[in-house]
C-alpha cells in the first residue's frame, strides 16, 4: 500500500510560478519588439539575440564554475527578461562586444554576486544600462533614426532624438526649439530616434494591458510615476515654456519602458500599496529633475536606481495597512 | 606640475590629520568607560566562539560573571564547556582563585529507531525542520516520541560535532568535537538531544537510546530498538543507576559505575555504550515491525542473561561527586519556556559557518542583500 | 456585493458535492470518542469498561475550572475500553471505545421531525437556552470547535448588538452547511432565533457566498415569511471570507481589532449555520450534539457525498462507502483543502469539528520545487489580515521572535492564502505558524513570569 502523504496546511497552489510571471512580462514585451523591428531594422532583432543569448550564457556559466550549484536557474526566464530589457535601453547599432559587456555586469555583478534571483538590490538591467553609459558614453548615445530599411544595422545614420531636442531648448532658452519635436503620432508608433525598446509608446501601452489582465503587475507603480511626471512637468511647463509639455514628457524617451517594465521589477520594488505610491512619485519627481536640470537628456534610469537604493527603507517604513487597525494609537 | 600646489595640498592634509587625530585622542581619555581591566584579561583567555554554552550572552557575559563571582568570593557554577578544564584554571588563575574540575560532558542522541529498524508508514512533505515536522504529526513513523530525522540538531551545532547519517536517517555526534554546549539539545523539539556527564578523558557512558512511553506492546510494534519497560535493566544494575518510569528506562549518569550490565541484559539493543570513538550497541536480532518474519533472536538473548548474572570487569573509579538521584528525563524545551521564561530559548545561536546540510533548509544564511531587503541589517 | 476589504484570494471551488443529498452514514461496528474535540481542556470520561450506553448518553465530563464541554455517545452499546486513538492532530488523544449494539436512544430525545419554533416554547429564557446549549456539548461546527455557551456569554462590558450566522463555507471542496440549508432550512432558522435570544440581541445576519444561489433564495423567502429580523446577506465568493473577522468586516463593515479583542467588541457573535441547527435539536429537542453532516469528496472518488454521520465512525467507513482510496500517492485530509489537517491514517474518527474529508491524489498531493523569494508581494496582497508574510516567514526560519512578535503575527489567521499565491511555492504558512507558536508560548510565559 502506498503511504499517506502529510504536511501542514494549504494542501492547494493556485498555480502561479516564478516562470509564468517571466514569461508572461516577456510576452508582454513582444509588441515593443516588433515594433522595434520596423523601426530599426535588423539591428533590433540582432542587438536583442546577442543580449539574450549573453545573459543567459553568463547566468549559466556562473552558475555551474564559480557557484558549484547543482540546481540551473536559467530556466526561470528572469535571465531571459533581463536581457531582453538590456537590449530594450540600447541603440540598434550599437557592437556586439559592448552589448556582451554590459551583460556581464548585469548578471555578473548585479545580479549573482547579491545571490542570484532574489536578492539583488539593484535592477540588473538598468545598473546594465547606467554602467555602459557611463563606460561607453558615445557609442550609447548615438541613436539611428528610424525608417531606414530593414537591413540597416551598424551603418545606420544616427540623429536626435525627441529628449535630446527637449535638452537642447533648455540649455538654450529658446522655446522655439520645442516645434522640432516629433509630433504625436510618430511618438505613439515608434517614427522616432531612440533606444530599441522606448521608442513606441503604443506597443508598451499595450504590454502593460497584458500584464495588469494577468495579474503580473499592479497599477501602482506605473500609474504614480506616470501621474506625477505629468504633473510636476505641467507644471513647470506653465511656468516657463521652455519646459516641454506633459504629454510630450510622457512619451518620450525611456520613461514609459522604465516606469511599466523597469520600476515594477518585483525584486526591486517595494512591499506594500503605500510604498509603492511613494515609490513612483519619488521617481517621477527624480525623473523630471534629471531630464530638466541633470546633465543628461534621460533621467528615468539613475532615478529608478537612485529609488531602488532607498526600498529598504521604504518597506520598513510603509507597512501595508493592518485589519483592524486602530489609526488614532498606532 | 605645481610644485607649490602639492606642498599646500600635503600640508593642509597633515594638519587636518594632527588636529582630527588630536581630537580623537582628547575625546577618548575624556569620555572613556571604565571597565575592570580584569575583564580584559579574562576575555582573552576564553575561547571567543559566543556560543552562550555557560549561560551567559556570549564570552564578554561569561568575563564579567567570572569578575563579579571572584569578587564574591568563589567561581563555583561557572564553567566554560568549550574551553574546558585547562581554560577554567587559567581564569582562576588571573582572578586568584581555585576552581574544582567540572566533570566532561557530551551530546547524547537517544533513539536508535533507524530506517531499517522503525518502518516509515507516513511520507512528509514540508518544510525539513524538526520543528515543523513535530508539530504536523507523529513523523514519518509510528512513533510519536522518535527523531524525525529533519536536523534541526545538525543545524544548531557550530562545532560540526553532529552529522546526519543517511543510511539510518540518525544525527551522529562527533565525541571528540563536541563542546557540550547545549545548543542541539534546545533546538531539539522531542528532548531527544541530551547534554550529559560522562566519564573521563574516554568520555564513556552508558545511555538508553529510546524516549518511547509507550506500552510494551505498542512499542514493539514501532520499532525494533525500543524500549518496552521490562525492567530487565533495573534487575541487572547493582548501583540502582537504572529506573524505569512512564514505560521507558533511565540510565542516571551520577549514579552509574559503567560496569555495562543493562547493556548486556537489555534485550532490545536499547542501551548503548558511548565512548569517545563511538556509539556501541548490541544487535539483539529483534522483529522489524511490519516484517515477512520475525529474525532469530535466541541467542543473544540467553547471552544476555547469561553475561548479566557475572559482572564484566569493573570499569575505573567514577571521578565526580555524586549528587541527588533524579530519574526524570529533562524538560523538552516548550515545557522550560514555559517555566523559566521566554529568554532561555529567544538567545539565537549565531551561525559562525556554513550550513551544508540540504539545500532545502531554511534557515540557511541569508546573503547580506537579502538581509539589508529586510531591514533587518 | 459586499465582501471584506483587505487581501483574499479566489482558489477553484471545486464543489463536486453540491447537488448531492445528504445520505444517513451506517453506524460503524466500533465507535471510538477522543476527549478533546474542543478548543479548551479534554473531557474527562466518565465511563469505564463494560458500561452500557445508549445514543445520548454522557460519556465526557467536561473539566472543572477550565474552558471545557461534554461528550456524548452518537450509538448504543458496551463500552470496549478507555485507551488512546490517533485523531487529526497525528498524535495518540485519550479516548472512549463502544461496541456498537442496535441503536437504542435515551427516551428524553425527542426523534419527530416536527418543527418547533419559539412561539410554542414561551418559557425560554436566554439563561435555559444557554444551560441547554451547554449540557448538550455545542462546540463552533465551523471547524474551530469553541464551546457555544461560552460563546454566548460575552464578558459584561461587552453588549452585542448581532448574531451573525457563518453559512459562507468558504472552503474549496466542503458543501455540508450548503445542503444542510437547503434540506433543513426551517429548522436552522429556529436555531438562529434561539441563538439570538440567548444572546439578548434583535437582529441577526446569514452571510452566504453568491456561489451558492439556491440556498440564498430558499433562505431569503424564508426569512421574509417568517422570520423578519434576520436578514440573508449574499458575499462574493473570496478566501476567506469564512473567517470570523472577515465575516463582521464585509457584513456589518467593522475590523475587530489585533488579539486579545474578540469579535464580540465590535459587536457581533459569529456562529456556523451547522451549530445553529445542533442548538436547534439541543433546545426543542433535547438531542445533544453526536451527529454532524460530513462531506467526504475528492476529485478522484467515485461518488462524493455528503453524510449525516455519528460521531465516532472511522473515516475510513466513510471513505469506503464512496468508492475506495484512489491508487497512487494519496493525501487524507480531515476539513477543506486551505485549513484542514492531512491525517496520517484513515481510522481516524469523525470529531465535532470534522466538516469534511478530502482525498486528494495525483498531482494535487505533493507541494511545488521551492525556489527563492522574488519579493512579488502577492503574499502581501493575499493577507486578509494586512501582514507581511515573506517577512513574517523569513524571520521565523532565522528564530528572530522579537521581530516578527513587533511585526504582529500573532493577528495571523493561518488561512493560508499566502502560501497558496506565493510562486515560488515557499512553505510561508508553516513557518509563520512556528513563529506564532513560539511568540504565543513567550507572550504567556512573560505573563505568568509578571505574575509572581
Amino acid at each position: 500500500m502506498n503511504k499517506l502523504v502529510v504536511s501542514l496546511s494549504p494542501h492547494v497552489h493556485s498555480g502561479d510560478s516564478v516562470q509564468k510571471n517571466m514569461y508572461w512580462v516577456c510576452i508582454a514585451l513582444v509588441p515593443a519588439l516588433i515594433c522595434s523591428f520596423i523601426s530599426f531594422g535588423v539591428g533590433a532583432i540582432i542587438t536583442t539575440a546577442i543580449s539574450v543569448a549573453s545573459c543567459v550564457f553568463f547566468e549559466w556559466a556562473i552558475n555551474k564554475f564559480m557557484l558549484k550549484n547543482p540546481k540551473c536557474t536559467i530556466c526561470d526566464g528572469s535571465a531571459i527578461l533581463t536581457g531582453i530589457l538590456l537590449a530594450f535601453n540600447m541603440p540598434s547599432n550599437i557592437q556586439p562586444w559592448i552589448i556582451i559587456v554590459g551583460a556581464l555586469f548585469a548578471i555578473g555583478v548585479v545580479k549573482m554576486t547579491f545571490g542570484g534571483l532574489g536578492c539583488n538590490l539593484f535592477n540588473p538591467a538598468l545598473a546594465g544600462r547606467a554602467f555602459l553609459l557611463i563606460s561607453f558614453p558615445v557609442q550609447m548615445t548615438t541613436w539611428p533614426t528610424p525608417g531606414q530599411g530593414f537591413g540597416t544595422y551598424l551603418d545606420a545614420t544616427t540623429g536626435a532624438t525627441p529628449l535630446s531636442v527637449m535638452k537642447a531648448a533648455f540649455k538654450s532658452g529658446n522655446p522655439e526649439m520645442l516645434n522640432e519635436l516629433p509630433p504625436f503620432q510618430d511618438m505613439l508608433l515608434g517614427n522616432t530616434g531612440g533606444c530599441l525598446g522606448e521608442v513606441c509608446a503604443a506597443a508598451l501601452i499595450l504590454g502593460f494591458i497584458i500584464l495588469l489582465v494577468k495579474k503580473v503587475v499592479t497599477w501602482h507603480i506605473p500609474v504614480s510615476i506616470l501621474v506625477t511626471v505629468a504633473v510636476f512637468s505641467g507644471l513647470l511647463n506653465l511656468a516657463n515654456p521652455v519646459y516641454a509639455n506633459p504629454l510630450a514628457e510622457l512619451m518620450s524617451g525611456g520613461l514609459l519602458l522604465g516606469a511599466i517594465f523597469m520600476a515594477t521589477d518585483y525584486v526591486t520594488s517595494p512591499m506594500s500599496k503605500n510604498g509603492q505610491l511613494i515609490y513612483g512619485v519619488a521617481i517621477g519627481f527624480l525623473t523630471v529633475v534629471i531630464r530638466a536640470y541633470g546633465a543628461y537628456p534621460e533621467g528615468m534610469s539613475f532615478a529608478i536606481l537612485i529609488m531602488n537604493a532607498f526600498v529598504p527603507l521604504i518597506n520598513n517604513k510603509f507597512k501595508p495597512k493592518r485589519f483592524g487597525e486602530v489609526p488614532a494609537k498606532k | 606640475m605645481d610644485f607649490q600646489v602639492i606642498l599646500i595640498a600635503v600640508i593642509a592634509l597633515a594638519v587636518l590629520g594632527f588636529v582630527l587625530a588630536l581630537l580623537l585622542f582628547v575625546v577618548s581619555k575624556r569620555f572613556a568607560v571604565k571597565e575592570d581591566p580584569r575583564i580584559g584579561q579574562v576575555l582573552e583567555v576564553l575561547p571567543g566562539a559566543n556560543c552562550g554554552g555557560c549561560g551567559f550572552p556570549g564570552c564578554g557575559g561569561m568575563a564579567a560573571a567570572c569578575v563579579k563571582a571572584a569578587d564574591a568570593g568563589s567561581l563555583e557554577g561557572l564553567n566554560c564547556p568549550v574551553g574546558g578544564a585547562e581554560c577554567m584554571e587559567q581564569i582562576a588563575g588571573i582572578l586568584g582563585m581555585e576552581v574544582a574540575a567540572a566533570a566532561p560532558k557530551l551530546a547524547i542522541v537517544r533513539c536508535n529507531g533507524t530506517c531499517e529498524k522503525r518502518p516509515h508508514v507516513l511520507s512528509y512533505d514540508g518544510v525539513m525542520s524538526c520543528r515543523v515536522a513535530n508539530s504536523t504529526c507523529m513523523g514519518e513513523t509510528l512513533c510519536s516520541y522518535g527523531c524525525l530525522g529533519c536536523g534541526d540538531c545538525v543545524a544548531a551545532c557550530q562545532f560540526d560535532a553532529l552529522h546526519m547519517n543517511a543510511k539510518t536517517g540518525l544525527p551522529e555526534v562527533d565525541a571528540e568535537k563536541c563542546t557540550a554546549c547545549g545548543a542541539c539539545q534546545k533546538a531539539c523539539p522531542r528532548g531527544i538531544m541530551e547534554v550529559r556527564t560522562v566519564s573521563g578523558a574516554n568520555k564513556d557512558a552508558f545511555v538508553v537510546t529510546c524516549m518511547n512511553m509507550d506500552k510494551g506492546a505498542e512499542a514493539m510494534k514501532i520499532c525494533a530498538s525500543s524500549c518496552i519497560a521490562c525492567k530487565k535493566c533495573q534487575n541487572a544494575c547493582g548501583s540502582d543507576a537504572v529506573h524505569v518510569g512512564n514505560n521507558v528506562a533511565y540510565i542516571n549518569p551520577e549514579a552509574c559505575v559503567l560496569c555495562g550490565a543493562c547493556f548486556e541484559a537489555c534485550p532490545r539493543g536499547a542501551i548503548a555504550s558511548v565512548s569517545i570513538k563511538g556509539v556501541e550497541r548490541k544487535d539483539t536480532h529483534n522483529a522489524i515491525p511490519g516484517a515477512a518474519k520475525p529474525a532469530a533472536k535466541a541467542a543473544p538473548a540467553a547471552g544476555a542473561a547469561a553475561s548479566a548474572a557475572s559482572a564484566a570487569p569493573a570499569k575505573p573509579a567514577k571521578e565526580w561527586k555524586p549528587i541527588e538521584v533524579k530519574y526524570d528525563a529533562p524538560l523538552m524545551p516548550s515545557q522550560q519556556i514555559l517555566l523559566a521564561g521566554p529568554k532561555d530559548i529567544s538567545n539565537p545561536v549565531p551561525a559562525t559557518k556554513e550550513v551544508q546540510f540540504e539545500a532545502k533548509r531554511t534557515d540557511a544564511p541569508l546573503p547580506p542583500s537579502q538581509l539589508i531587503l529586510l531591514g533587518l541589517k | 456585493m459586499k465582501t471584506f476589504r483587505i487581501g483574499g484570494v479566489h482558489p477553484a471551488e471545486n464543489k463536486l458535492s453540491a447537488a448531492e443529498p445528504i445520505k444517513v452514514a451506517e453506524l460503524p461496528k466500533v465507535a471510538v470518542f477522543p476527549m478533546g474535540q474542543h478548543i479548551g481542556a479534554p473531557a474527562l470520561p466518565c465511563v469505564q469498561k463494560g458500561d452500557k450506553v445508549k445514543v445520548g448518553t454522557q460519556i465526557g465530563t467536561p473539566m472543572e475550572k477550565a474552558l471545557s464541554t461534554s461528550i456524548f455517545s452518537s450509538v448504543s452499546g458496551t463500552v470496549l475500553k478507555v485507551d488512546t486513538v490517533v485523531d487529526a492532530s497525528g498524535y495518540k488523544k485519550p479516548a472512549v471505545y463502544i461496541s456498537v449494539e442496535g441503536d437504542e436512544w435515551e427516551e428524553s430525545i425527542d426523534r419527530s421531525d416536527t418543527l418547533v419554533t419559539l412561539k410554542e416554547k414561551p418559557e425560554l429564557t436566554p439563561e435555559a437556552i444557554i444551560e441547554k446549549v451547554k449540557n448538550a456539548g455545542i462546540v463552533g461546527m465551523g471547524g474551530a470547535c469553541f464551546p457555544t455557551h461560552v460563546k454566548l456569554m460575552p464578558p459584561p462590558q461587552f453588549k452585542p448588538e448581532w448574531v451573525i450566522i457563518n453559512a459562507v463555507e468558504c472552503e474549496p471542496y466542503l458543501t455540508a452547511d450548503h445542503r444542510l440549508m437547503l434540506e433543513k432550512a426551517d429548522q436552522v432558522l429556529v436555531g438562529v432565533e434561539l441563538l439570538m435570544k440567548a444572546a439578548k440581541v434583535n437582529k441577526g445576519f446569514i452571510g452566504i457566498e453568491e456561489n451558492k444561489p439556491d440556498a440564498i433564495k430558499l433562505m431569503t423567502e424564508k426569512c421574509a415569511a417568517q422570520h423578519p429580523n434576520i436578514e440573508v446577506v449574499t458575499l462574493k465568493t473570496k478566501y476567506p471570507q469564512g473567517g470570523e473577522k472577515q465575516l463582521i468586516d464585509a457584513v456589518v463593515r467593522r475590523q475587530v481589532p489585533a488579539p486579545p479583542a474578540l469579535p464580540v467588541s465590535v459587536g457581533a457573535i459569529i456562529q456556523n449555520v451547522g451549530t445553529a441547527y445542533a442548538v436547534y435539536e439541543a433546545v426543542m429537542k433535547n438531542k445533544p450534539l453526536f451527529e454532524r453532516i460530513v462531506t467526504v469528496t475528492g476529485k478522484e472518488l467515485k461518488q462524493p457525498s455528503n453524510f449525516l454521520t455519528r460521531m465516532g465512525t472511522p473515516m475510513s467507513q466513510l471513505i469506503e462507502a464512496c468508492g475506495g482510496l484512489p491508487d497512487g500517492d494519496v493525501k487524507v485530509i480531515g476539513g477543506g483543502p486551505m485549513m484542514g489537517k492531512a491525517l496520517v491514517n484513515i481510522e481516524v474518527p469523525i470529531c465535532k469539528g470534522s466538516s469534511g474529508v478530502l482525498i486528494m491524489s495525483g498531482d494535487d498531493v505533493r507541494r511545488g520545487e521551492e525556489q527563492p523569494c522574488i519579493r512579488c508581494a502577492k503574499c502581501v496582497s493575499a493577507c486578509p489580515m494586512g501582514l507581511e508574510p515573506y517577512l513574517l516567514a523569513t524571520c521565523s526560519g532565522k528564530k528572530m521572535w522579537d521581530k516578527v512578535e513587533a511585526e504582529d503575527i500573532t493577528s495571523c489567521i493561518e488561512c493560508g492564502s499566502c502560501q497558496f499565491t506565493c510562486p515560488s511555492n515557499r512553505p510561508l504558512l508553516d513557518l509563520i505558524r512556528l513563529g506564532k507558536t513560539t511568540v504565543m508560548t513567550n507572550i504567556r510565559a512573560r505573563q505568568m513570569a509578571a505574575k509572581k
